[in-house]
């Protein structure tokens, strides 16, 4: 499992990988909303949290298609489907690989984009709390995503349209645990069911990317 | 004499056929005994005019709308489980009867909003849960269209329709936490055995409730026997083919 998950990382890192790639592309997202709401501090504060989540899931989303589509085309799935470690597993250490090189760096960098978003002080905290509890569950579901277009040619829009609805849990609970935090109300609801959505995606999504991937390499 | 003798496509056809003449007959006499009750012959709502009428279009559809959907997620249990192509296909053959049904609840529903709460849309729960619903509903059937290998097809789509389910689920309740509604509660709780709608308005809608059933049944039966036939007709194309 260390072995994979090491590959995976190294494969995401290297040139052509794309690491990075998430990153700019959420900045570039952030950069984007002042010129599209205006630059008025007072309205960007408020939505600060919610467009940041919103960008992180965006970016998130975009590095989806090649999670699973370039070990589908050059066989390694296949190996790993025969290989002793079970498949649930191997899709969870695929999306943890995932989240490290995807996730994690949203997590980090969000932070210095709330400064651009005029983000409120006390809501730094809460907003890189949140994304860390919910970008795991963005990954979980997100490999469940790709498992069930990995066969389909330019299935990235597909993806898209199927992944999408199933963040919707995740984005309300998130954002609203980031907005709350900004504005110095209670986070402890949201917080707590956010936990709750990740921990349920990660326990039981890897079940059915796996069944979902059994079905395409079959 | 088992109701999975009906999973054998031949016996499937064999009944829908000697079954769906009747059911048309029924499905539309009862629509069109409810709308045309409801729209001519009730009173006008003290408060809400004739725009109460309305209801007897959008309340059957909303409540055809989620059956259809679960009626999918039996249905795709069933293929997972037993393995019967005829239930694979009467799931997809439901899906896009339950999205039509989706979109007329969301357009009577923003007709009737307009006049009433004075916007065409508002981002209650319930609407929303009805959009995501919808959402669902089109990824569902675009997963259908994008795979070319039928078995390979209703295999992922069960999956998603099972996991869309939960996912559903938990978004109903995430929006009701996420926003307070402007939506009014259900007008005949089911549970408590009240109801908040008066006889005159409550049989033609009861009526025309039926009739939406009804349609939805004769349709997705009409639909399974097509999709049953196009399946059969790719086949003896493929022997065709061979030879």
């Amino acid at each position: 499992m260390n072995a994979l998950l090491i590959r995976d990382i190294r494969l995401a890192v290297r040139a052509g990988g794309g690491f990075g790639l998430g990153l700019a592309f959420f900045l570039i997202v952030i950069v984007m909303v002042p010129f599209a709401v205006g630059a008025d501090t007072g309205l960007l504060s408020k939505t600060a949290p919610g467009v940041l989540w919103i960008g992180a899931l965006l970016a998130c989303l975009l590095s989806l298609d090649r999670l699973l589509a370039l070990d589908f085309e050059d066989g390694t799935l296949d190996l790993l489907a025969t290989a002793p470690l079970p498949l649930e597993a191997a899709l969870s250490v695929k999306a943890l690989a995932h989240w490290i090189t995807t996730g994690l760096p949203l997590v980090i960098a969000a932070p210095v984009l709330g400064v651009l978003m005029n983000l409120p002080t006390q809501g730094y905290g809460w907003l890189v709390l949140s994304l860390l509890l919910g970008t795991p569950a963005l990954s979980v579901i997100g490999t469940f995503g790709a498992a069930l277009t990995v066969g389909i040619k330019r299935g990235g829009l597909l993806l898209s349209l199927l992944v999408l609805p199933l963040y919707v849990p995740t984005l309300i609970f998130g954002a609203e645990a980031a907005r709350r935090g900004a504005a110095g109300a209670d986070v402890s609801t949201p917080m707590l069911l956010l936990a709750g959505i990740s921990a349920a995606t990660i326990a039981l999504m890897p079940f059915a990317s796996a069944a979902v991937l059994k079905v395409n390499l079959r | 004499m088992s109701l999975w003798e009906y999973a054998n496509p031949v016996k499937f056809l064999r009944l829908s056929e000697r079954v769906l003449p009747t059911l048309w007959v029924l499905a539309i006499s009862s629509t069109v005994v409810g709308l045309v009750w409801g729209f001519f012959f009730t009173p006008d709502d003290i408060r809400q005019g004739s725009t109460v009428k309305i209801i007897y279009i959008h309340v059957p559809a909303a409540l055809i709308a989620i059956n259809a959907w679960f009626m999918m997620l039996v249905a795709s249990l069933i293929w997972l489980i037993r393995r019967h192509h005829v239930s694979a296909l009467a799931a997809k053959a439901a899906a896009p009867v339950g999205v039509v049904m989706t979109l007329i609840a969301l357009i009577t529903g923003a007709i009737w909003g307009q006049p009433m709460w004075g916007t065409w849309w508002v981002w209650d729960p319930r609407l929303t849960s009805f959009l995501i619903l919808f959402l669902f509903y089109l990824g569902y059937i675009a997963l259908w269209e994008a795979i070319e290998d039928s078995d390979t097809a209703a295999d992922l789509t069960a999956v998603l329709c099972m996991v869309g389910s939960v996912f559903a689920v938990l978004s109903r309740y995430a929006v009701n936490f996420w926003n307070q509604g402007l939506h009014q509660g259900t007008s005949i709780p089911v549970a408590t055995g009240e109801r908040s709608v008066a006889d005159v308005f409550f049989v033609p809608l009861l009526i025309s409730m039926v009739g939406f059933g009804l349609l939805f049944l004769a349709l997705t039966l009409y639909r399974t026997g097509t999709e049953i036939r196009v399946r059969r007709t790719k086949a003896l194309l493929a022997r065709e083919g061979r030879n």
